[in-house]
């Protein structure tokens, strides 16, 4: 029993976690229609930041926070200095973004080296919360609010303010969004470097389950392609919903079958290429 | 030359390698209305993809009020005014109708009696009942009132219709022809496309008959309904 319970718990911190992960991602996805193949390398480079700016005496919630604004800067250039002047290139496009993840990785191997940076949960949040005879890992309870709060916030944008209008219209046609004079290249820079954000956010909220460690970046960009794969890129819900999919299937996966814990993870995602290739709630055919 | 609202001239344009349009030109006078006719696949559609930015001219201008928008972004060629009630409708499916109208509206100083969500619900109230509805749930009809609404937010000095009445029942196709000719009153300056050619030589002021990428045939619409000739020739009907 207890095993269900602290599993299922974990599965669906992992699951806000990986929403903070894969929302931007699958946004971006949808919109501009070109996978972000450094996302991992966002994320990675969240987890060192936060990482540094504790081990220099900063509190933890200004590294999340320095973490998100840092690596929300470099998708803001990233965005506007390099897939800019690709526009129309989508091969391009996906090409430099890998590029990039190599580049970040490589960056973070020499600034950071190859030993893994630990970042403990904030001292107040280590000692774990009691419930009819269960202890809960508190720290893991408050990243899932945290991606609650977030999804309640990027519901509000995308669904009642104008500019997530304007957004979901680009995702819908892109080319009719531009007819009726819709900035797209504004919304393009919002959407990918917004992305950034929660992912570098995401990066140091994770580190103290993950920590920072060289491969970080080739483990997190999968699962966020799966959460977009399952979900559909350019839906909120879709990656909502595929977030604590995976949460899921990953835990699961590996604390019952963990020879079997990639089969496990991929299968679905297999099966949601070949049989319903928008996702099962987007509405962009990849 | 400036006077004319939007004067097409010597344009070429190619989808890939293959080409077509061929030096294509015609103008539009304000407050009037150009009825673009030609058959299947002669380059109507692909002339207000090219007009709307869509697919850039190889070669000629396309002058707004006498200036080149040739070549500037759809966006932009938008906010200036040139405003598409595309072929097929196109509205986004997965937005409601009342935020299909909302990410469209344009301001625009010089539009003396300037279109508004309001408007636009009092020329097609069916809209207003349906305004919290997905667009990709409205009927055919439904969807092309909102198609020519969501051009009109965008407060229009040049409104391009490309084939409104395609595939719609002909008692909607009678309303959507009420319809352009209401906004037409208005002195609204539009270009029509369409197969339908009846309606078009009932609303036009101007005809300019199209084949195969090149203008064949230049008049107003009282000299295209005496000219059988041409009719027959490039339209291939009566």
């Amino acid at each position: 029993m207890q095993f269900w319970i602290i599993q299922t718990l974990n599965s669906v911190a992992f699951g806000g976690l990986l929403f903070l992960l894969s929302s931007g991602f699958s946004l971006a996805f949808g919109l501009m229609r070109i996978p972000n193949l450094a996302h991992g390398g966002f994320f990675m480079l969240g987890a060192y930041l936060g990482a540094t700016i504790v081990s220099v005496g900063g509190n933890f919630w200004v590294a999340v926070l320095g973490a998100g604004l840092g690596v929300g800067l470099i998708g803001i250039l990233f965005e506007r200095l390099i897939l800019r002047r690709l526009a129309g290139n989508v091969q391009g496009q996906v090409l430099v973004t890998l590029g990039v993840s190599f580049i970040i990785a490589d960056l973070c191997l020499m600034i950071w080296t190859g030993d893994p940076w630990t970042l403990p949960a904030p001292s107040e949040l280590r000692p774990p919360i009691r419930l009819g005879g269960f202890a809960f890992p508190t720290f893991r309870l408050v990243v899932l609010g945290i991606a609650l709060v977030v999804a309640a916030a990027l519901y509000v944008l995308m669904d009642r303010t104008r500019l997530g209008a304007m957004i979901r219209a680009g995702v819908d046609d892109m080319e009719m969004a531009r007819g009726v004079g819709i900035p797209v290249s504004l919304l393009f820079t919002v959407v990918f470097s917004l992305g950034a954000l929660l992912a570098g956010l995401g990066g140091t909220l994770g580190a103290p389950m993950l920590n920072a460690y060289p491969g970080l970046d080739a483990d997190m960009l999968p699962l966020a392609l799966i959460v977009v794969i399952l979900g559909g890129a350019g839906s909120l819900l879709g990656a909502f919903v595929g977030s604590f999919a995976v949460g899921f299937l990953y835990n699961f996966g590996i604390a019952l079958f963990p020879d079997l814990a990639y089969f496990i993870l991929f299968l679905p995602m297999v099966l949601v290429l070949v049989f319903r290739p928008q996702g099962l709630f987007g509405r962009v055919a990849s | 030359m400036a006077s004319e609202t939007l004067a097409i001239r010597d344009v070429d344009a190619y989808y890939g390698d293959s080409h077509v349009l061929h030096g294509i030109g015609f103008a539009l006078q304000p407050g009037r209305l150009l009825g673009l006719l030609g058959r299947n696949g002669v380059g109507k559609t692909t002339c207000m993809a090219t007009i709307m930015g869509f697919l850039r001219p190889r070669r000629g201008t396309i002058s707004l009020f006498g200036e080149n928008v040739a070549g500037l972004a759809p966006e932009t060629i938008a906010r200036k005014g040139i405003c598409l009630v595309p072929q097929g409708r196109r509205v986004f499916r997965s937005l409601t109708v009342r935020e299909n109208l909302m990410v469209a509206a344009q301001t625009r100083r010089d539009s003396a009696k300037p279109w508004s969500l309001d408007r636009v619900f009092a020329l097609f109230p069916r809209l207003q009942e349906r305004h919290a509805q997905m667009a990709g749930s409205l009927s055919g009809g439904e969807q092309q009132m909102l198609a020519i609404g969501r051009a009109l937010m965008g407060n229009p000095r040049v409104l391009l219709m490309d084939e409104p009445s395609e595939g719609l029942a002909p008692q909607l196709v009678a309303e959507v022809g009420r319809t352009i000719a209401q906004l037409k009153a208005e002195g609204l300056s539009i270009v029509l496309v369409e197969q339908n050619i009846k309606l078009t030589l009932d609303l036009a002021d101007d005809i300019v008959i199209v084949n195969t990428g090149v203008v064949v045939f230049t008049g107003t619409a009282a000299e295209t309904k005496a000219n059988d000739a041409a009719i027959a020739q490039h339209l291939g009907i009566f």
